[in-house]
């Protein structure tokens, strides 16, 4: 493929999406790289969005993606269900390769990449990945139904997955390191309203438990070191994400987290016509509504780099 | 040869006695990554039915067969030989990641 377009968008969360809606109402003719299974990122694994202005009632995150996704579509966006897997970001012709084997030439690139679960890191966690250990709750709560299972973390997604577990499991315990939560109150104050709801503060999860499948965990108190175990069937981790930018090392600037570093205010990398948005950037707000925001902010960026 | 649904009743026929390799897709409506992976999983079977066959099991409604594995996370996929679980791969890979898995059974 020897022709040249405007932008290519890769990854395809709220930042990926609103910026193809606005690069296509540019007539810019976006091509957006959503991702073979990754699609429509990560609210594809969660269940009610309260939060996103305009819905009053609430929207279910899978169809709040699915509602972008056509709406980007309704404006010429090109839609393709694959990954992006080799990145040439330093010419003035950018050269992009898919997991098919193809290659894509752009004048600009948007990286929406996004972010990926962040794992405890112990052998154990991985080992029994499927057998009990998890990261997504809207996935295999089922599973453990009326079993007594753990989430480890303490920010809005692990007091979600807690939440939503009590749907299925006779106990959920929300294992966090320190003594208060980091999610917000409402939803901290609904997951200390519910009975099924168990929290184990200042306590670590130092080791997974079971041959086969999770048997317990063993754990440590953060504050006097005391080391325990506990029986649990399930472990679901929701220790917070990791920027998705390992395709990135050595071109784009990254800081000391992997999170791509933006000029001031704006979303523009340090190479030109390369634009980042979304969790991708952002250590601090990560919601869908600051990733849309920042999706529309890299559109109007490459627009103006584009014009000139 | 496109997937096709396996059910309890026919698990021992379809997938226990095959005398090619089976790949069982554990998944169910409700979970995203199980239907990202789903046309993959289409696809691989239009293009490798004669190596290997890929059922789709819900375990929704089979709930039975998916306690008998011990899944606890979908989408599952077991690849049976002779009746055994040869490999186990946990979650929606990419189709050349799950090309590479698969690669002794493709040959």
């Amino acid at each position: 493929m020897s022709e040249v377009r405007n932008v290519v968008i890769v990854g395809s969360g709220p930042a990926g999406y609103t910026a193809a809606i606005y690069a296509a109402r540019a007539q810019l003719d976006p091509i957006i790289y959503e991702g073979s299974v990754t699609a429509g990122g990560a609210l594809m694994n969660t269940t009610e969005v309260e939060n996103f202005p305009g819905f009053t009632d609430g929207v279910m995150g899978p169809d709040l993606m699915d509602s972008m996704r056509k709406q980007a579509k309704r404006f010429g966006a090109e839609l393709i269900t694959d990954d992006i897997v080799e990145m040439d970001l330093a010419g003035d012709v950018k050269i992009l390769k898919d997991g098919s084997g193809n290659t894509v030439k752009a004048k600009s690139v948007i990286l929406a990449t996004g972010s990926a679960y962040r794992e405890i890191g112990l052998v154990n966690e991985k080992r029994l990945s499927g057998h009990g250990v998890s990261w997504c709750a809207t996935c295999d709560g089922f599973f453990f139904r009326g079993q007594t299972i753990a989430v480890v973390g303490g920010g809005d997604s692990a007091v979600e997955e807690a939440t939503f577990l009590t749907r299925f499991a006779d106990k959920v315990v929300l294992i966090h390191r320190r003594g208060e939560l980091r999610a917000s109150k409402i939803m901290a104050e609904r997951a200390k309203a519910n009975p099924k709801i168990e929290f184990l503060w200042n306590t670590e999860v130092i080791d997974v438990l079971g041959a086969d499948k999770v048997e317990g965990l063993q754990l440590r108190n953060t504050v006097d070191g005391t080391e325990s175990e506990r029986a649990f069937t399930g472990l679901f981790v929701a220790i917070g994400h990791i920027p998705r930018s390992e395709l990135l090392v050595g071109q784009i600037t990254l800081d000391n987290e992997g999170y791509v570093i933006c000029e001031g205010r704006s979303t523009r990398t340090n190479l030109k016509g390369v634009f980042a948005c979304g969790d991708l950037v952002d250590h601090t707000y990560r919601q869908a509504i600051t990733a849309a925001g920042s999706g529309c902010a890299a559109a109007l960026d490459a627009e103006k780099f584009l014009a000139h | 040869m496109a997937t096709s649904k396996v059910t309890t009743a026919t698990f021992d026929a379809d997938v226990l006695k095959s005398s090619t390799p089976v790949l069982v897709d554990f998944w169910a409506e409700w979970c995203g990554p199980c239907r990202a992976v789903g046309p993959i999983l289409e696809e691989i079977s239009d293009e490798y039915g004669s190596k290997i066959k890929i059922v789709k099991l819900n375990t929704d409604e089979e709930s039975a067969i998916a306690i008998k594995y011990g899944i606890t996370s979908i989408p599952s996929m077991y690849v049976f030989v002779n009746g055994e679980v040869v490999k186990q791969m946990v979650g929606a890979k990419p189709k050349p990641a799950l090309l590479k898995e698969l690669e002794s059974f493709l040959v």
